[in-house]
């Protein structure tokens, strides 16, 4: 992996001719920046336009990185949904994307990377005999087998019971440290625990949030956690009401 | 569909035909009774199968055929969207002109052979399985197509790893109308020119009144249409285990 950028974001989306969002965002180079706000705001859709994929609106502005390369073939991402494809074994579906360029896939790296997330005993079977989960690790193992310093992740753990998140953030923090991560999430207690930066999305503005001095990942009982989370929960009930 | 399913519903076809034919008391070369069916179909067993085999290789050549030209088209009205804004509008007009209507024309062009018969069975089948195996080929969740434009996927292993797998669903769908319909191409075919074949041989038949050796050679034929229904059916229900994961 070569070493994580930084990426700057400054820019307006619109969408028929109405501004959806106005935001000036950097994210630091590898560190988790967890976006919250509230629905339709457009978190996700800074996630697309830096992905570069189709938004349904009109962005005007710049995304840069602090090592002035492309932003091409250096992203992974990783969704709400786990994308698995079905009819492929949970090794194929890790190291699909060599496939989909043509490549030949590295297998060994993939049971590697399987066994790094607690999959190695389901390797050749299919992701429809898996739980919940353990389709997120597999998906998160597809997400590694990718090794691109800037990591993109849009509510990956929100389909997951409150236990099995809190693995998976431990995991996915073990796993993508040193990249640039950001994770698109409703969840305070996620944004609090994981994120070395917070940024709450407006309409108007993407405004920071400061975090507890302590390094992530962060003890849910942590008193310092803990206000911050219950402070940020606060400020996203007014900003809906 | 279940042999004990077939079976029942023979049995109460068979009882409804022959109420029909007692209550009515047709002449035989009007409605003839089943038994009377059966015994035509036992005296003229090796005419009807010599015409029965023409007809199944017709039908069979036909659907491989229709059903590789369906899947080569689709695939190429999916991967360009020029083909598809250009050719789609075209292929549906095409379905505006009966088949009936056009197989004079292909007995002219293709001769009294098989040849116009396989054509007209590939003409009629050619649309359902490209429709449907398009239909199923664009649509697909929009997460995998944002996932392969993050992999930085290329276009044709998409179409072969994700877009071809996760439309084999669809793709037996259309192979499942496909063999009702591929019978009726060829029968038709028959019928407006040939000297073998079901279809021939039932027009003989009813010419020579002998009604009941009519009926004997359509039972053959909604029997094999029935068994390739029954084939491909299976066939259409491995592609969809296999595409939801739940194949061995």
């Amino acid at each position: 992996m070569t070493s994580p950028p930084g990426i700057t974001f400054v820019g307006t989306h619109r969408i028929g001719g109405a501004i959806l969002f106005a935001a000036n965002l950097h994210l630091p180079a590898g560190q988790w920046t967890c976006l919250l706000g509230r629905s339709g705001v457009g978190k996700s859709t800074i996630l697309r336009l830096i992905l570069g994929l189709e938004t349904g609106g009109e962005f005007t502005g710049s995304i840069t990185t602090t090592d002035k390369s492309t932003l091409t073939d250096r992203i992974s991402y990783m969704a709400q949904s786990d994308l698995l494809l079905p009819w492929l074994s949970v090794r194929d579906n890790v190291c699909i994307g060599a496939r989909l360029r043509g490549e030949a896939p590295n297998l060994n790296r993939a049971d590697h990377l399987l066994t790094q997330v607690g999959l190695a005993g389901v390797a050749g079977m299919k992701p429809g005999m898996l739980s919940g989960g353990m389709r997120q690790r597999a998906a998160l193992a597809r997400t590694l087998f990718e090794d691109r310093p800037i990591v993109l992740l849009d509510e990956p753990f929100s389909a997951l019971d409150a236990g099995t998140r809190a693995d998976m953030q431990e995991l996915a923090v073990k796993v993508l440290t040193g990249r640039t991560v950001l994770l698109v999430t409703h969840d305070p207690a996620e944004a609090t625990r994981l994120a070395h930066q917070i940024v709450i999305m407006s309409a108007q503005d993407a405004r920071m949030w400061p975090v507890p001095d302590t390094p992530p990942i962060r003890a849910i009982s942590d008193p310092l956690s803990m206000d911050c989370q219950t402070r940020l929960l606060s400020h996203l009930r007014m900003e809906t009401a | 569909m279940r042999a004990r399913d077939i079976l029942f519903a023979v049995m109460v076809g068979l009882a409804g035909w022959q109420t029909v034919v007692y209550l009515t008391d047709a002449p035989h070369f009007i409605l003839p009774s089943p038994w009377r069916v059966a015994q035509a179909a036992y005296n003229s067993r090796l005419v009807i199968a010599q015409n029965a085999w023409v007809t199944a290789v017709e039908v069979l050549l036909g659907l491989v055929l229709g059903a590789v030209l369906g899947f080569a088209a689709a695939i190429q009205l999916a991967l360009s969207k020029t083909a598809e804004r250009l050719i789609l509008p075209i292929l549906v007009f095409t379905q505006a002109v009966p088949v009936f209507a056009l197989a004079p024309l292909l007995t002219l062009w293709f001769g009294y052979g098989m040849g116009s018969k396989i054509v007209m069975t590939v003409l009629i089948i050619f649309f359902p399985i490209t429709s449907a195996f398009h239909d199923g080929l664009t649509r697909i969740d929009h997460g995998y197509r944002d996932l392969c434009v993050s992999m930085g996927a290329r276009k044709y292993y998409v179409m072969r790893h994700v877009l071809i797998p996760n439309a084999l669903p669809s793709l037996g769908s259309g192979l499942k109308l496909a063999a009702v319909y591929a019978p009726i191409g060829a029968v038709i075919g028959e019928w407006v020119g040939a000297s073998k074949g079901l279809g021939y041989l039932m027009l003989l038949a009813n010419g020579r009144a002998k009604i009941d050796l009519m009926f004997a050679s359509l039972i053959v034929l909604a029997c094999l249409t029935v068994a390739l229904h029954l084939v491909v059916g299976r066939l259409a229900d491995r592609m969809s285990q296999y595409a939801s994961g739940s194949s061995s």
